[in-house]
Protein backbone atom coordinates (compact mmCIF):
# COMPACT_ATOMS: atom_id res chain seq x y z
CA UNK A 1 0.00 0.00 0.00
CA UNK A 2 1.15 3.17 -0.44
CA UNK A 3 2.01 5.50 2.20
CA UNK A 4 1.21 8.89 0.51
CA UNK A 5 -1.71 10.25 -1.81
CA UNK A 6 -1.08 12.85 -4.32
CA UNK A 7 -3.58 15.57 -4.18
CA UNK A 8 -4.25 17.40 -7.44
CA UNK A 9 -6.61 21.06 -6.80
CA UNK A 10 -8.27 22.40 -9.94
CA UNK A 11 -9.63 25.41 -10.60
CA UNK A 12 -11.01 26.98 -14.04
CA UNK A 13 -8.27 29.31 -13.61
CA UNK A 14 -5.14 27.44 -12.91
CA UNK A 15 -3.83 24.65 -11.22
CA UNK A 16 -3.72 25.60 -7.23
CA UNK A 17 -1.83 22.53 -5.85
CA UNK A 18 -0.34 19.24 -6.39
CA UNK A 19 0.90 17.69 -3.39
CA UNK A 20 1.52 14.45 -1.80
CA UNK A 21 0.03 14.63 1.30
CA UNK A 22 -1.11 12.17 4.38
CA UNK A 23 -4.38 12.25 4.76
CA UNK A 24 -7.22 14.39 3.09
CA UNK A 25 -10.15 15.41 5.02
CA UNK A 26 -13.06 17.23 2.88
CA UNK A 27 -16.81 17.90 3.21
CA UNK A 28 -19.41 15.56 0.74
CA UNK A 29 -22.72 15.47 -0.29
CA UNK A 30 -23.17 13.54 2.38
CA UNK A 31 -21.16 14.83 5.48
CA UNK A 32 -17.68 15.25 5.86
CA UNK A 33 -15.48 12.36 4.99
CA UNK A 34 -11.59 11.44 5.13
CA UNK A 35 -9.43 10.09 2.38
CA UNK A 36 -6.53 8.08 3.14
CA UNK A 37 -4.12 6.18 1.25
CA UNK A 38 -5.37 3.29 -0.70
CA UNK A 39 -8.63 4.35 -0.53
CA UNK A 40 -11.46 2.73 -2.92
CA UNK A 41 -11.85 4.45 -5.94
CA UNK A 42 -14.75 7.38 -5.75
CA UNK A 43 -16.34 10.03 -7.09
CA UNK A 44 -18.31 12.68 -4.94
CA UNK A 45 -19.34 16.29 -5.22
CA UNK A 46 -18.56 18.99 -2.65
CA UNK A 47 -20.48 21.40 -0.55
CA UNK A 48 -19.20 24.50 -0.37
CA UNK A 49 -16.52 24.31 3.00
CA UNK A 50 -13.57 23.45 3.71
CA UNK A 51 -10.55 21.06 2.64
CA UNK A 52 -7.77 20.42 4.66
CA UNK A 53 -4.75 17.95 3.99
CA UNK A 54 -2.00 16.75 6.84
CA UNK A 55 1.39 16.24 5.18
CA UNK A 56 4.63 15.85 7.36
CA UNK A 57 3.09 16.88 10.84
CA UNK A 58 1.28 20.18 9.97
CA UNK A 59 -2.33 20.60 8.51
CA UNK A 60 -3.19 22.72 5.88
CA UNK A 61 -7.14 24.15 5.15
CA UNK A 62 -8.48 25.59 2.25
CA UNK A 63 -11.76 26.91 1.88
CA UNK A 64 -13.98 25.59 -1.48
CA UNK A 65 -16.76 26.81 -3.12
CA UNK A 66 -18.60 23.39 -4.86
CA UNK A 67 -17.31 20.91 -6.73
CA UNK A 68 -15.88 17.26 -7.22
CA UNK A 69 -13.42 15.64 -5.90
CA UNK A 70 -12.05 12.03 -7.43
CA UNK A 71 -9.72 9.36 -5.46
CA UNK A 72 -8.41 7.07 -8.36
CA UNK A 73 -5.13 4.82 -7.62
CA UNK A 74 -3.94 7.32 -4.77
CA UNK A 75 -4.60 10.00 -6.84
CA UNK A 76 -7.25 12.45 -5.58
CA UNK A 77 -8.52 15.03 -7.96
CA UNK A 78 -10.50 17.87 -6.82
CA UNK A 79 -12.16 20.15 -9.19
CA UNK A 80 -13.52 23.39 -8.10
CA UNK A 81 -14.64 26.43 -8.94
CA UNK A 82 -12.90 28.31 -6.46
CA UNK A 83 -10.46 27.75 -3.68
CA UNK A 84 -8.46 29.82 -1.14
CA UNK A 85 -5.72 28.81 0.91
CA UNK A 86 -6.29 29.76 4.53
CA UNK A 87 -3.52 32.77 4.49
CA UNK A 88 -4.64 34.03 0.88
CA UNK A 89 -8.35 34.64 2.50
CA UNK A 90 -9.17 38.29 2.67
CA UNK A 91 -11.32 38.30 5.84
CA UNK A 92 -12.60 41.61 5.45
CA UNK A 93 -13.96 40.60 2.44
CA UNK A 94 -15.40 37.72 3.90
CA UNK A 95 -16.93 39.79 7.06
CA UNK A 96 -18.26 42.61 4.51
CA UNK A 97 -20.02 39.76 2.92
CA UNK A 98 -21.12 37.81 5.90
CA UNK A 99 -23.07 41.23 6.30
CA UNK A 100 -24.06 41.58 2.74
CA UNK A 101 -25.94 38.11 3.14
CA UNK A 102 -27.13 38.37 6.38
CA UNK A 103 -28.75 41.65 5.82
CA UNK A 104 -29.91 40.48 2.37
CA UNK A 105 -31.23 37.09 4.08
CA UNK A 106 -33.41 39.26 6.35
CA UNK A 107 -35.40 40.98 3.64
CA UNK A 108 -35.35 38.10 1.32
CA UNK A 109 -38.46 35.29 1.82
CA UNK A 110 -37.49 31.41 0.97
CA UNK A 111 -39.50 31.31 -1.58
CA UNK A 112 -37.38 34.80 -3.49
CA UNK A 113 -35.42 33.51 -6.12
CA UNK A 114 -31.96 35.25 -4.58
CA UNK A 115 -32.67 33.55 -1.24
CA UNK A 116 -30.63 30.51 -2.07
CA UNK A 117 -27.92 32.74 -3.93
CA UNK A 118 -27.40 34.83 -0.50
CA UNK A 119 -27.56 31.41 1.37
CA UNK A 120 -24.69 29.92 -0.45
CA UNK A 121 -22.61 33.61 -0.14
CA UNK A 122 -23.17 33.49 3.69
CA UNK A 123 -22.42 30.17 3.32
CA UNK A 124 -19.46 30.80 1.46
CA UNK A 125 -18.42 33.80 3.97
CA UNK A 126 -18.57 31.66 6.95
CA UNK A 127 -16.73 28.87 5.61
CA UNK A 128 -13.76 31.86 4.26
CA UNK A 129 -13.69 33.10 8.40
CA UNK A 130 -13.71 29.68 9.81
CA UNK A 131 -10.96 28.46 7.19
CA UNK A 132 -8.74 31.90 8.28
CA UNK A 133 -9.12 31.81 12.21
CA UNK A 134 -8.15 28.10 12.10
CA UNK A 135 -5.19 29.64 9.82
CA UNK A 136 -4.36 32.05 12.49
CA UNK A 137 -4.53 30.01 15.45
CA UNK A 138 -1.55 27.97 14.21
CA UNK B 1 2.49 66.58 -59.51
CA UNK B 2 1.36 67.41 -55.78
CA UNK B 3 2.81 70.48 -54.33
CA UNK B 4 5.89 69.97 -51.85
CA UNK B 5 4.12 71.14 -48.98
CA UNK B 6 0.91 68.65 -49.43
CA UNK B 7 3.35 65.52 -49.73
CA UNK B 8 4.93 66.72 -46.77
CA UNK B 9 1.79 67.07 -44.42
CA UNK B 10 0.81 63.26 -45.84
CA UNK B 11 4.14 61.72 -44.73
CA UNK B 12 3.30 63.44 -41.26
CA UNK B 13 -0.09 62.17 -40.77
CA UNK B 14 0.95 58.32 -42.41
CA UNK B 15 4.04 58.63 -39.61
CA UNK B 16 1.59 59.36 -36.78
CA UNK B 17 -1.12 56.54 -38.07
CA UNK B 18 2.33 54.31 -37.54
CA UNK B 19 2.62 55.19 -34.18
CA UNK B 20 -0.66 53.82 -33.37
CA UNK B 21 -0.76 51.01 -35.10
CA UNK B 22 2.51 50.10 -33.50
CA UNK B 23 1.75 50.61 -30.13
CA UNK B 24 -1.89 48.66 -30.77
CA UNK B 25 0.25 46.36 -32.16
CA UNK B 26 2.70 46.20 -28.81
CA UNK B 27 -0.35 46.21 -26.44
CA UNK B 28 -1.95 43.29 -28.22
CA UNK B 29 1.08 41.52 -27.72
CA UNK B 30 1.17 42.11 -23.98
CA UNK B 31 -2.14 40.66 -23.79
CA UNK B 32 -2.18 38.19 -26.07
CA UNK B 33 0.31 35.93 -23.63
CA UNK B 34 -2.23 36.84 -20.77
CA UNK B 35 -4.89 35.67 -22.59
CA UNK B 36 -2.58 32.47 -23.97
CA UNK B 37 -1.93 32.15 -20.13
CA UNK B 38 -5.56 32.28 -19.34
CA UNK B 39 -5.97 29.32 -22.04
CA UNK B 40 -3.73 27.25 -20.97
CA UNK B 41 -4.63 27.13 -17.32
CA UNK B 42 -8.32 26.66 -17.97
CA UNK B 43 -7.14 23.54 -19.41
CA UNK B 44 -6.43 20.98 -17.18
CA UNK B 45 -9.98 21.66 -15.44
CA UNK B 46 -11.65 21.81 -18.59
CA UNK B 47 -10.23 18.11 -19.16
CA UNK B 48 -10.32 16.89 -15.85
CA UNK B 49 -14.34 17.57 -15.92
CA UNK B 50 -14.21 15.92 -19.43
CA UNK B 51 -12.87 12.93 -17.83
CA UNK B 52 -14.94 12.53 -14.81
CA UNK B 53 -18.29 13.08 -17.32
CA UNK B 54 -17.18 10.49 -19.62
CA UNK B 55 -16.46 8.18 -16.89
CA UNK B 56 -19.83 8.75 -15.65
CA UNK B 57 -21.83 8.39 -18.82
CA UNK B 58 -20.00 5.35 -19.63
CA UNK B 59 -21.43 3.56 -16.55
CA UNK B 60 -24.42 4.90 -15.77
CA UNK B 61 -27.85 5.10 -17.30
CA UNK B 62 -28.02 8.38 -19.09
CA UNK B 63 -31.99 8.33 -20.19
CA UNK B 64 -34.20 10.53 -18.87
CA UNK B 65 -31.88 13.08 -18.03
CA UNK B 66 -33.17 16.23 -19.85
CA UNK B 67 -29.54 17.84 -20.91
CA UNK B 68 -28.78 14.52 -22.57
CA UNK B 69 -31.97 14.26 -24.35
CA UNK B 70 -32.17 14.16 -27.97
CA UNK B 71 -35.57 15.78 -29.41
CA UNK B 72 -37.24 16.84 -32.39
CA UNK B 73 -34.99 19.80 -33.68
CA UNK B 74 -36.94 22.16 -34.17
CA UNK B 75 -35.27 25.54 -33.30
CA UNK B 76 -32.19 25.82 -33.11
CA UNK B 77 -29.70 28.66 -30.99
CA UNK B 78 -26.31 29.80 -32.26
CA UNK B 79 -24.03 31.27 -29.78
CA UNK B 80 -21.53 33.47 -31.65
CA UNK B 81 -18.63 34.87 -30.20
CA UNK B 82 -16.80 37.94 -31.69
CA UNK B 83 -15.14 41.08 -30.16
CA UNK B 84 -16.10 43.89 -28.72
CA UNK B 85 -13.28 46.34 -30.82
CA UNK B 86 -12.15 46.11 -34.47
CA UNK B 87 -9.26 46.80 -35.82
CA UNK B 88 -7.99 43.48 -35.41
CA UNK B 89 -8.39 42.58 -39.34
CA UNK B 90 -10.57 39.60 -40.83
CA UNK B 91 -11.23 38.38 -37.38
CA UNK B 92 -14.76 39.26 -36.95
CA UNK B 93 -15.77 39.51 -40.87
CA UNK B 94 -14.99 35.92 -40.78
CA UNK B 95 -16.89 34.57 -37.82
CA UNK B 96 -19.82 36.64 -39.20
CA UNK B 97 -19.76 35.22 -42.89
CA UNK B 98 -19.27 31.71 -40.70
CA UNK B 99 -22.51 32.37 -39.37
CA UNK B 100 -24.28 33.89 -42.16
CA UNK B 101 -23.20 30.09 -43.81
CA UNK B 102 -25.07 28.13 -40.80
CA UNK B 103 -28.04 30.24 -40.93
CA UNK B 104 -28.23 29.45 -45.01
CA UNK B 105 -27.39 25.92 -44.83
CA UNK B 106 -29.59 24.88 -41.81
CA UNK B 107 -32.35 27.05 -42.41
CA UNK B 108 -34.40 23.85 -44.30
CA UNK B 109 -33.02 21.68 -41.48
CA UNK B 110 -34.80 23.74 -38.48
CA UNK B 111 -37.81 25.88 -38.05
CA UNK B 112 -36.22 28.82 -36.77
CA UNK B 113 -32.96 29.89 -35.69
CA UNK B 114 -32.38 32.41 -33.27
CA UNK B 115 -28.96 33.72 -32.34
CA UNK B 116 -27.06 34.91 -29.01
CA UNK B 117 -24.10 37.32 -29.35
CA UNK B 118 -21.34 37.71 -27.39
CA UNK B 119 -19.42 40.23 -28.22
CA UNK B 120 -20.06 43.88 -29.79
CA UNK B 121 -18.86 43.82 -33.30
CA UNK B 122 -21.25 40.62 -34.15
CA UNK B 123 -23.86 41.92 -32.64
CA UNK B 124 -23.77 45.03 -34.92
CA UNK B 125 -23.56 42.83 -38.19
CA UNK B 126 -26.26 40.33 -37.00
CA UNK B 127 -28.93 42.69 -36.13
CA UNK B 128 -30.13 43.74 -38.64
CA UNK B 129 -30.82 40.81 -40.41
CA UNK B 130 -31.83 38.19 -37.99
CA UNK B 131 -33.42 37.78 -34.72
CA UNK B 132 -31.17 37.98 -32.29
CA UNK B 133 -31.98 36.51 -28.63
CA UNK B 134 -29.76 37.76 -26.28
CA UNK B 135 -26.79 40.06 -26.32
CA UNK B 136 -24.00 40.24 -24.28
CA UNK B 137 -21.38 43.09 -25.39
CA UNK B 138 -18.43 44.51 -22.77
CA UNK B 139 -17.68 40.87 -21.66
CA UNK B 140 -14.62 39.81 -22.79
CA UNK B 141 -12.35 42.68 -21.89
CA UNK B 142 -11.64 39.91 -18.86
CA UNK B 143 -13.38 37.10 -18.88
CA UNK B 144 -13.99 35.37 -16.07
CA UNK B 145 -15.73 32.12 -15.21
CA UNK B 146 -18.87 34.16 -13.75
CA UNK B 147 -19.94 35.36 -16.59
CA UNK B 148 -19.69 32.31 -18.30
CA UNK B 149 -21.39 30.46 -16.01
CA UNK B 150 -24.11 33.35 -16.49
CA UNK B 151 -24.60 32.69 -19.98
CA UNK B 152 -24.18 29.05 -19.65
CA UNK B 153 -27.52 29.34 -17.17
CA UNK B 154 -29.81 31.08 -20.02
CA UNK B 155 -28.33 28.60 -22.65
CA UNK B 156 -29.64 25.61 -20.02
CA UNK B 157 -32.73 27.43 -19.16
CA UNK B 158 -33.99 27.81 -22.52
CA UNK B 159 -32.92 24.25 -23.56
CA UNK B 160 -34.95 22.98 -20.64
CA UNK B 161 -38.29 24.84 -21.47
CA UNK B 162 -37.93 24.03 -24.85
CA UNK B 163 -37.16 27.20 -26.51
CA UNK B 164 -34.52 25.43 -28.10
CA UNK B 165 -34.03 22.18 -28.87
CA UNK B 166 -30.34 22.05 -29.80
CA UNK B 167 -27.77 24.81 -29.04
CA UNK B 168 -24.34 25.69 -31.29
CA UNK B 169 -21.72 27.39 -30.43
CA UNK B 170 -19.57 29.20 -33.13
CA UNK B 171 -15.89 30.84 -32.08
CA UNK B 172 -12.33 31.52 -33.42
CA UNK B 173 -10.16 29.43 -31.89
CA UNK B 174 -6.95 30.53 -30.64
CA UNK B 175 -4.34 28.19 -33.36
CA UNK B 176 -1.70 30.09 -33.45
CA UNK B 177 -0.63 33.76 -33.52
CA UNK B 178 -1.20 34.18 -36.97
CA UNK B 179 -3.99 32.12 -37.51
CA UNK B 180 -7.62 30.85 -35.88
CA UNK B 181 -9.53 28.08 -36.30
CA UNK B 182 -13.68 28.99 -36.87
CA UNK B 183 -15.10 26.17 -34.57
CA UNK B 184 -18.15 25.43 -34.65
CA UNK B 185 -19.88 22.67 -31.43
CA UNK B 186 -22.74 21.42 -29.94
CA UNK B 187 -23.90 22.71 -26.84
CA UNK B 188 -26.82 20.69 -26.76
CA UNK B 189 -27.90 18.39 -26.13
CA UNK B 190 -24.64 17.07 -24.65
CA UNK B 191 -23.36 14.52 -26.88
CA UNK B 192 -21.98 11.54 -24.30
CA UNK B 193 -18.59 10.55 -24.94
CA UNK B 194 -18.05 7.60 -27.14
CA UNK B 195 -17.90 4.61 -24.38
CA UNK B 196 -14.55 3.02 -25.28
CA UNK B 197 -14.85 -0.17 -23.09
CA UNK B 198 -12.01 0.10 -20.91
CA UNK B 199 -10.12 -3.74 -20.21
CA UNK B 200 -11.30 -3.74 -16.19
CA UNK B 201 -12.96 -0.55 -15.09
CA UNK B 202 -12.28 -0.35 -11.20
CA UNK B 203 -15.65 -0.09 -9.60
CA UNK B 204 -16.01 3.27 -7.85
CA UNK B 205 -18.12 4.55 -5.25
CA UNK B 206 -20.44 7.29 -5.42
CA UNK B 207 -21.38 9.84 -3.02
CA UNK B 208 -24.61 10.63 -3.82
CA UNK B 209 -25.68 8.76 -6.63
CA UNK B 210 -23.96 8.37 -10.43
CA UNK B 211 -27.49 9.69 -11.53
CA UNK B 212 -27.28 12.97 -9.09
CA UNK B 213 -23.84 13.54 -10.12
CA UNK B 214 -24.44 13.41 -13.59
CA UNK B 215 -27.28 15.76 -13.66
CA UNK B 216 -24.87 18.40 -11.17
CA UNK B 217 -22.35 17.84 -13.26
CA UNK B 218 -23.57 18.40 -17.14
CA UNK B 219 -24.61 22.27 -16.76
CA UNK B 220 -20.87 22.64 -15.20
CA UNK B 221 -19.66 20.86 -18.44
CA UNK B 222 -21.62 23.38 -20.40
CA UNK B 223 -19.88 26.44 -18.31
CA UNK B 224 -16.81 24.75 -18.54
CA UNK B 225 -17.20 25.31 -22.89
CA UNK B 226 -18.88 28.11 -22.86
CA UNK B 227 -15.93 29.65 -20.76
CA UNK B 228 -13.07 28.23 -22.74
CA UNK B 229 -14.98 29.10 -26.01
CA UNK B 230 -14.53 33.29 -24.46
CA UNK B 231 -10.77 32.59 -23.57
CA UNK B 232 -10.17 30.91 -26.93
CA UNK B 233 -11.99 33.86 -28.79
CA UNK B 234 -10.55 36.64 -26.33
CA UNK B 235 -6.61 34.77 -27.32
CA UNK B 236 -7.20 34.77 -31.06
CA UNK B 237 -8.71 38.19 -31.30
CA UNK B 238 -5.76 39.56 -29.79
CA UNK B 239 -3.19 37.08 -32.15
CA UNK B 240 -5.68 39.17 -34.92
CA UNK B 241 -5.03 42.25 -33.43
CA UNK B 242 -1.44 42.02 -33.36
CA UNK B 243 -1.45 40.25 -37.00
CA UNK B 244 -2.80 43.16 -38.77
CA UNK B 245 -1.27 46.05 -36.68
CA UNK B 246 1.76 44.59 -37.56
CA UNK B 247 1.01 44.49 -41.52
CA UNK B 248 -0.64 48.01 -41.14
CA UNK B 249 2.62 49.40 -39.56
CA UNK B 250 4.70 47.47 -42.65
CA UNK B 251 2.71 48.94 -45.35
CA UNK B 252 2.85 52.48 -43.26
CA UNK B 253 6.56 52.07 -43.49
CA UNK B 254 6.78 51.29 -47.31
CA UNK B 255 4.11 54.07 -47.53
CA UNK B 256 6.43 56.56 -45.91
CA UNK B 257 9.62 55.59 -48.24
CA UNK B 258 7.25 55.81 -51.23
CA UNK B 259 6.13 59.58 -50.22
CA UNK B 260 9.73 60.52 -49.08
CA UNK B 261 10.70 59.38 -52.87
CA UNK B 262 8.05 61.53 -54.62
CA UNK B 263 8.79 64.23 -51.96
CA UNK B 264 12.76 63.83 -53.12
CA UNK B 265 11.96 64.15 -56.93
CA UNK B 266 9.54 66.94 -56.66
CA UNK B 267 12.43 68.99 -54.58
CA UNK B 268 14.66 68.37 -57.24
CA UNK B 269 12.54 69.22 -59.83
CA UNK B 270 11.61 72.62 -58.23
CA UNK B 271 15.88 73.25 -58.08
CA UNK B 272 16.28 72.62 -61.23
CA UNK B 273 13.41 74.58 -62.56
CA UNK B 274 15.15 77.39 -60.59
CA UNK B 275 18.36 76.91 -62.02
CA UNK B 276 17.26 76.61 -65.24
CA UNK B 277 15.40 80.24 -65.06
CA UNK B 278 18.58 81.74 -63.72
CA UNK B 279 20.49 80.14 -66.49
CA UNK B 280 18.37 81.59 -69.24
CA UNK B 281 17.94 84.75 -67.53
CA UNK B 282 21.86 85.32 -67.34
CA UNK B 283 21.88 84.21 -70.80
CA UNK B 284 19.54 87.04 -72.36
CA UNK B 285 21.27 89.81 -70.05
CA UNK B 286 24.35 88.49 -71.33
CA UNK B 287 23.13 88.91 -75.42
Amino acid sequence: MAEKITLELVTPYRKVLTEEVDEITATGALGEFGVLPGHAPLLTSLKIGELSYKKGGGVSHLALNWGYLEVKDDKAIVLVETAERADEIDLERAKAALGRAEEALKKLTIEDKDYRVMEAALERATIRMQVAAKAARK
Amino acid sequence: MPSLKAIKKRITSVKNTRQITKAMKMVSAAKLRRAQENVVAARPYAQKLGEVLERLAKSSDVEGIPLLEKRVAEKALLIVVTSDRGLCGGFNANICKAAERFLKEKKSEYSEISLLTIGRKGHDFLKNRHRIWKNYANVLSSPNYQIAALIAREVIDGFLSEEYDEVFILYNAFRSVMSQDITLTQLLPIVPPAAEEEEHAPEYLYEPSKGELLKEILPKHIEVQVFRALLESVAAEHGARMTAMDSASKNATEMIGKLTLQYNRARQAAITKELMEIISGAESIKG
